[in-house]
């Protein structure tokens, strides 16, 4: 797609910039982060990734809803979430999305229609169905977003969930993020037959497949996708191609791919294309630059705010289980 | 009042609260045309098959697509047929239901009732007869009930559909054609939901005392008839929910008894009955005249033929009386 940028918009190719530049500083500053044992527990970047996130997302409407994987930080910032508030919820703070309880795997943000990133490879297919099927039982016209990677097609919940969303033609749109991983096992060699597109055309399901490292080209069939399921059209799958410059977690130094296909991929980065568009389009490299530094510079300080913030305070853990037969009896630390 | 069976308490239950709360709608298979026991017969006529949704044999979708309508405002009533299929939709009611008000910092709630019946039925053998009760007792965010008279099924029902956490919901199979007085008007004076978490006596005794829920209470107060007393010995107590579980009416009977006999259809080892009896242990050891007793399925599986099945089960004449006895003798 070189020469892209000639026809562009520019104003809409520089907010697509800046919301992958801000992932990119976000996943980045949270590697740092957990290199200084800031971050408790395992993160999953999704660095490499971030047109995929991008262009969907920034198709959405806040009412709309989203379900979101392990590897979710760029799908929830693209969806609108606060980067502090993520942050402290890495860090395991007060203040954090999910205050300190659910850390990167089970960030959500309601007030964005992010209804949870998910531990369980999958495990969003079936939730996201049901979230359709209460806007749908509501008549409302709102559509549900659910994102998994090209690991979860081999889980039972990926067939009962398409299925469903056949059946009772739900608002529904699939994105398969497919990067050519199961966890760090190349998918291909654990996939039978044609992978994902076939899979759900097989149950009546259009797909369309994209090169998801191209925002313009991922935002462009999610607003086609999106607007024909906003208008009746029933469930559909974008599978966007894409590739994990990182390892499977911020620890897995990905030991089992070459040197060179990782700087291969690189060559592909979806920064260096937007940015090599918006000269194209005419934005000099000083402006780029300064639009890249203003999401580092949002990044850090959000970094720095979540560092500052407390622990949440030991009884919250008793709070938030259930209402009927909560469990009151705060334990004695000694 | 009204003459009802166990069965049709559970299907007034449902439809009275559909009537007054658009938000409540059914899902799970062969709902349309009655759901496998008949629990759901004409409410697709009245409710309409959107809110009575027939589904496809996918517990797993079934379970988590009720997970997502319900962290969306609805409150779906999800039918397993069998707790033993519900087996197959264990993460998303454990991973997922149980956990997400928790895990996203109480941005949401899970309000979902996971209709599971237990319970041994007709030679119905190994996959279509557990009563796994004691499972879901262990998993921090679930509500657990199980309704043994068909004034609980109706009751008890209204106050699973109506609490804002997900309740496992678990019928016994044996129990649909009981009959019993249901005052199917009964819930306006009262709220359904402060019922769980209370037990009630269903005798009272002196001597001794069996906690018990689910079917056994009727094979327990049949043991009591026939027990050999001056005078009312035997207590019954129907837990009606174990998480949570009544226990300072447990604890009470036990103080006054002196002696406990825990009873309950699934297996003893690792059963519910081994909480009670810790907790009595715990909490009104000097009050105990005689070592708790328990009596549960030894650990086998449960076989097809009527020898086999038997020999799982815990009745009143072979199990339960000479249980009270010895107790009482102790």
């Amino acid at each position: 797609m070189a020469g892209a940028g000639q026809n562009v918009d520019l104003e809409r190719l520089k907010l697509l910039h800046l919301t992958m530049a801000r992932i990119r500083a976000f996943e980045e500053a949270a590697l740092d982060a957990l290199g200084r044992g800031l971050v408790l527990g395992a993160i999953h970047p999704s660095i490499g990734q971030e047109a995929v996130a991008v262009g969907v997302c920034s198709q959405l409407r806040l009412d709309d809803v989203l379900l979101s994987t392990h590897r979710g930080h760029g799908h929830t910032l693209a969806k609108g979430a606060d980067p502090t508030a993520m942050m402290a919820e890495l860090f395991g703070r007060e203040g954090g999305t999910c205050g300190g309880k659910g850390g990167s795997m089970h960030i959500a943000d309601f007030e964005v229609g992010m209804l949870g990133a998910n531990g369980v490879v999958a495990a969003n297919i079936p939730i996201a169905a049901g979230a359709a099927h209460a806007i749908k039982l509501r008549g409302e016209d709102r559509i549900v977003v659910c994102i998994f990677g090209d690991g979860a097609i081999n889980r039972g919940p990926f067939l009962e969930g398409l299925n469903w969303a056949r059946i009772y033609d739900l608002p529904i749109l699939f994105v398969c993020e497919d990067n050519g991983f199961a966890a760090t096992t190349r998918t291909e060699d654990l996939t039978a037959g044609e992978g994902p597109a076939a899979r759900a055309e097989s149950l009546g399901i259009p797909a369309v497949k994209v090169d998801g490292n191209n925002v313009l080209a991922v935002a462009d069939q999610a607003t086609d996708l999106i607007a024909r399921i906003r208008g009746g059209e029933g469930p559909k799958l974008l599978v966007a191609e894409t590739y994990r410059l990182t390892g499977h977690t911020g620890a897995d130094p990905a030991a089992y791919r070459s040197d060179d296909e990782v700087a291969e991929a690189r060559t592909r980065d979806p920064l260096l294309r937007s940015s090599a568009w918006l000269e194209e389009a005419g934005l000099d490299r000083a402006a780029i630059a300064a639009l890249e530094r203003g999401a580092r510079d949002e990044i850090d300080a959000a970094r720095k705010a979540a560092e500052a913030a407390p622990w949440p305070e030991q009884g919250a853990a008793y709070r938030d289980v259930q209402d009927i037969g909560a469990e009151l009896r705060a334990r004695a630390h000694g | 009042m009204a003459e009802l069976t166990y069965l049709e308490a559970g299907r007034e239950a449902l439809a009275q609260t559909m009537r007054a709360d658009p938000a409540v709608w059914a899902l799970g298979e062969d709902l349309g045309r009655g759901g496998v026991f008949g629990q759901y017969r004409g409410l697709a006529e009245e409710f309409g098959p959107e809110r009575i949704a027939d589904t496809p044999i996918s517990e797993a979708c079934i379970m988590g697509a009720a997970v997502g309508a319900a962290m969306m405002g609805t409150r779906p009533v999800v039918e397993m047929r069998f707790s033993d299929f519900a087996l197959c939709a264990v993460d998303e009611l454990v991973n997922q239901a149980a956990k997400a008000r928790f895990m996203f910092g109480g941005q949401t709630r899970v309000p979902l009732v996971a209709r599971q019946p237990i319970g041994m039925w007709r030679s119905s053998a190994a996959q279509h007869s557990q009563s796994l009760e004691s499972w879901y007792t262990h998993i921090p965010g679930l509500v657990v009930i199980t309704p043994a008279t068909p004034a609980d099924n109706f009751s008890l029902l209204i106050a699973a559909i109506r609490c804002d956490d997900p309740v496992v919901y678990m019928e016994h199979k044996d129990l649909w054609p009981l009959t019993g007085a249901v005052d199917v008007d009964g819930h306006d004076d009262f709220d359904p939901v402060e019922e769980i978490g209370k037990a009630r006596i269903v005798r009272e005794g002196s001597d001794v005392t069996v906690v018990t829920w689910s079917a056994m209470v009727h094979e327990a107060m049949k043991a009591a008839d026939q027990v050999k007393a001056d005078g009312p010995a035997v207590e019954v107590i129907d837990l009606r929910t174990l998480w949570p579980w009544d226990q300072e009416t447990v604890l009470a009977s036990v103080r006054k008894t002196g002696r406990l006999l825990v009873v309950h259809e699934s297996v003893q080892v690792g059963g519910f009955g081994a909480e009670i009896a810790a907790t009595v242990a715990e909490r009104a050891f000097a009050d105990l005249k005689a070592p708790v007793r328990r009596l549960g399925a030894p650990r086998i599986l449960i076989g097809y033929a009527p020898t086999l099945e038997n020999e799982v089960k815990i009745t009143a004449k072979r199990d339960i009386l000479p249980a009270l006895h010895a107790l009482m003798e102790s």
